[in-house]
């Protein structure tokens, strides 16, 4: 570990009552959703937190995930960097740019060989290693480098966890998401295009105070991403009633129905936007009147279109039935026509039905 | 293959190559039907054909006496899962939506728990049948593998379709892609088993009414 | 505004049918349960208002059916935070506000008193510190 004082001492030096460090394991413990009985635990464990050296690595993003991060109010970003962990490479956040930044990440490195987290967001140009390049430096390269010496990596936001935008139909850059490259440590995926603020911070710090948490089949944490959005949404009374928006704004919409018609994919999605909601608990997609685009999902950008239900068949069906009943057509009436003349020919030669003719099945 | 993948790939291709087959292999059955042809009546008309045909496709749905008497349990239990099949199928508003992106045609639906509830009665009838066809001597006798594999791939969408409406044991997108994908089974086995009587009894009844009509008697 | 003075969400008031998840009654009968337990065993609860899906403007229905006692308290600990009984003793409500007012917690308390309005010993012998020193300079300079 980096800093040698604990998060406690660390406190106590700037002043902060323990009451303040309460409040902080209770709205912590909220936002991970941990039960309240959690709270003694979670201060026990942080008070004696050495903070850890953060590296962030930004790849092929938009820079979402920072600016979700950054509105993050439990946990607030100025708790984590200056109380939690010591953050020491973030390109956007950082003061330092150029070769003094990339100097700051190889000393961190140095420092904390083996100790430091690594959290990515972006998805890494598998193949070319010309499409995203940070100092002369690849992607792919940096990835691998930085991640040889990390504890945990935790990849932030759908790019980095499966690939996201980049990785959308055609994938120009040939992008991959950061377990398709890294094998051999443990990997925390955080997906959502961007992931609830508190989600990140909560995952964080989840990991900080208790390591690494239990992860579903796509690797991400259950505390999270444990329930779908449609188990959760608090317009499924409309959907067990029957009772659906048919279009934006009509008196469906306007009276809070359920958006399945409209393209919700909040049946498929994990994620917490139903119970810990955006903008510190003020709404999410479903209740502003949008359907859920299943933004924390694999692929969500090809899956079969964000305004065509979950379960209307994604491609053309009418033209294919026109195409399968043309065909139909052509061999039936040539199937159809050779039975013909085989009756006829069986009538003129006045052929009689047998046993085996009745056995036959077509 | 993620479960994701699975369920796109069941919307996708697949769903299009269980159309493509289902569609041909049913136009196709159809023209081997009408194509054979039928022999020349010769005598002269002594009643409208038309009318007997018509009459004879609705007034078959009622049972006679004697049909009740002897296969009671299966005249009751096949008209229930039947009209359960109808109701979940056609009445189940996310599957009126597939409907409508195929045809256009949009209809109102019951509220789900009805569906649900509809759903289980029609396995439950289900099950019944099945039972009844390996107990009772005769239709023991008459079944073969096409019967049972019939039974299978229709009860199979319903109990696919109850684990994915209640989110049973598997994720999300799997169960709903094994409830499409069993779907796209009935549809591939559907103009090439007995399944294709959902078409092909309307086609029987009106040519029974229709002879009997041409001849004048009541069929 | 509430009661206890929050900003509630702008369309609440505007939204005639909005849509009720039913949670409120079944979430006032686990308070009915935590009081008797309170009395019964002494055994505190702690409900985290984060963990339920409520519907909009179902938290200030909550809110303004469990209403205001004879005790609101405003800490500020790193942001406020409001300690406030409700009409039923013993059932309190604590709102943790970041330095922006911004909700960071919501929690509904069944106790005696919650943890963190009680005076933390930590604190407390700091605090005994710094008189000790206060009291020190003040003799050298008299």
């Amino acid at each position: 570990m980096s800093k040698d004082k604990t998060l406690g001492e660390t406190l106590q030096e700037r002043g902060v009552s323990r009451r303040s460090f309460l409040k902080f394991c209770a709205t912590t413990a909220s936002m991970m959703a941990l039960p309240p009985a959690m709270i003694p635990v979670i201060a026990a464990t942080l008070e004696k937190l050495r903070r850890p050296s953060v590296i962030w690595l930004s790849f092929q993003e938009c820079t979402g995930c920072t600016e979700s991060l950054t509105r993050s109010h439990s946990a607030t970003i100025e708790d984590l960097i200056f109380n939690t962990i010591s953050l020491d490479y973030h390109h956007t956040l950082q003061a330092a740019s150029g070769s003094a930044a990339e100097q700051a990440r190889e000393e961190a490195m140095q420092e904390n060989y083996g100790n430091y987290i690594l959290v990515v967001d972006g998805s890494i140009p598998g193949e070319n290693n010309g499409y995203s390049t940070i100092a002369g430096i690849s992607n792919k390269d940096m990835l691998l480098e930085v991640a040889a010496g990390a504890a945990a990596i935790v990849a932030v936001g759908s790019c980095a966890a499966f690939g996201g935008l980049p990785h959308a139909d055609p994938n120009p850059t040939g992008a991959v998401s950061v377990s398709d490259l890294i094998k051999d440590k443990p990997i925390v995926n955080v997906p959502g295009c961007p992931p609830i603020p508190a989600v990140i911070t909560g995952v964080l710090v989840q990991f900080l105070t208790f390591g690494l948490p239990e992860l579903d089949q796509l690797g991400r944490p259950a505390a999270f991403y444990g329930n779908s959005i449609h188990d959760r949404c608090y317009r499924r009374p409309f959907y067990d009633k029957g009772l659906f928006a048919n279009s934006f704004d009509d008196e469906g919409a306007k009276k809070g129905w359920c958006l399945f018609k409209l393209g919700c994919k909040g049946p498929t999605t994990y994620n917490a936007c139903a119970t810990t909601k955006w903008n510190d608990g003020t709404s999410f997609p479903i209740e502003a009147g949008h359907p859920c685009l299943g933004c924390s999902e694999p692929d969500f950008w090809d899956a079969g279109g964000f305004y065509k239900a979950l379960s209307i068949p994604t491609e053309d069906i009418g033209k294919t039935a026109v195409y399968a009943g043309t065909a139909g057509l052509i061999a039936g009436a040539a199937l159809g026509a050779s039975l013909r003349a085989r009756k006829q020919s069986a009538v003129k030669n006045h052929e009689r039905v047998t046993i085996d003719d009745l056995d036959e099945e077509s | 293959m993620t479960d994701t993948e699975f369920l796109l790939w069941v919307r996708g291709p697949a769903f299009s190559a269980a159309t493509f087959i289902m569609c041909a292999g049913l136009v196709i059955r159809f023209l081997e039907i009408f194509l054979l042809g039928r022999k020349a009546e010769l005598a002269e008309a002594r009643g409208s054909a038309a009318a007997g045909g018509f009459r004879t496709m609705l007034i078959r749905f009622i049972p006679d006496a004697g049909s009740f008497q002897r296969s009671g349990f299966t005249i009751v239990s096949g008209y229930i899962f039947h009209i359960g099949l109808f109701i979940v199928i056609f009445l189940f508003v996310p599957h009126i939506l597939v409907f409508e992106a195929v045809s256009g045609l949009s209809w109102p639906g019951l509220p789900s728990n009805i569906i649900d509830a509809t759903n289980v009665v029609t396995m439950i009838a289900l099950v019944g049948v099945l039972i009844h066809r390996i107990k009772d001597p005769v239709m023991r006798m008459l079944s073969e593998f096409n019967d049972y594999l019939v039974w299978f791939v229709t009860f199979l969408p319903l109990l696919t379709g109850y684990l994915a409406f209640h989110r049973v044991a598997l994720s999300a997108p799997m169960l709903i892609g094994l409830h499409i994908l069993s779907v796209e089974l009935l549809m591939v086995l559907f103009p090439f088993t007995k399944l294709s009587h959902a078409f092909t009894l309307w086609m029987a009844r009106w040519y029974n009414g229709a002879i009997a009509g041409y001849k004048g008697v009541q069929s | 505004m509430t009661a206890n003075g929050m900003p509630a969400p702008g369309f609440a008031a505007s939204a005639p049918c909005a849509p009720a998840t039913g949670n409120l009654v079944p979430l006032m009968h686990e308070i009915r349960h935590a009081l008797t337990r309170w009395l019964e065993q002494g055994e505190k609860r702690v409900i985290d208002l984060r963990s339920i899906p409520l519907a909009p403007g179902e938290e200030d229905r909550l809110l303004e059916q469990l209403g205001e006692g004879e005790v609101t308290a405003r800490l500020s600990i790193q942001g406020p935070s409001d300690i406030i009984e409700t009409r039923y003793p013993g059932v309190w409500l604590v709102t943790h506000y970041d330095e922006n007012e911004s909700i960071m917690g919501r929690f509904i308390e069944v106790c005696e008193v919650p943890g963190i309005l009680t005076s933390q010993a930590d604190d407390i012998r700091a605090g005994l510190e710094r008189l000790k020193d206060q009291l020190s300079n003040a003799e050298t300079t008299a």
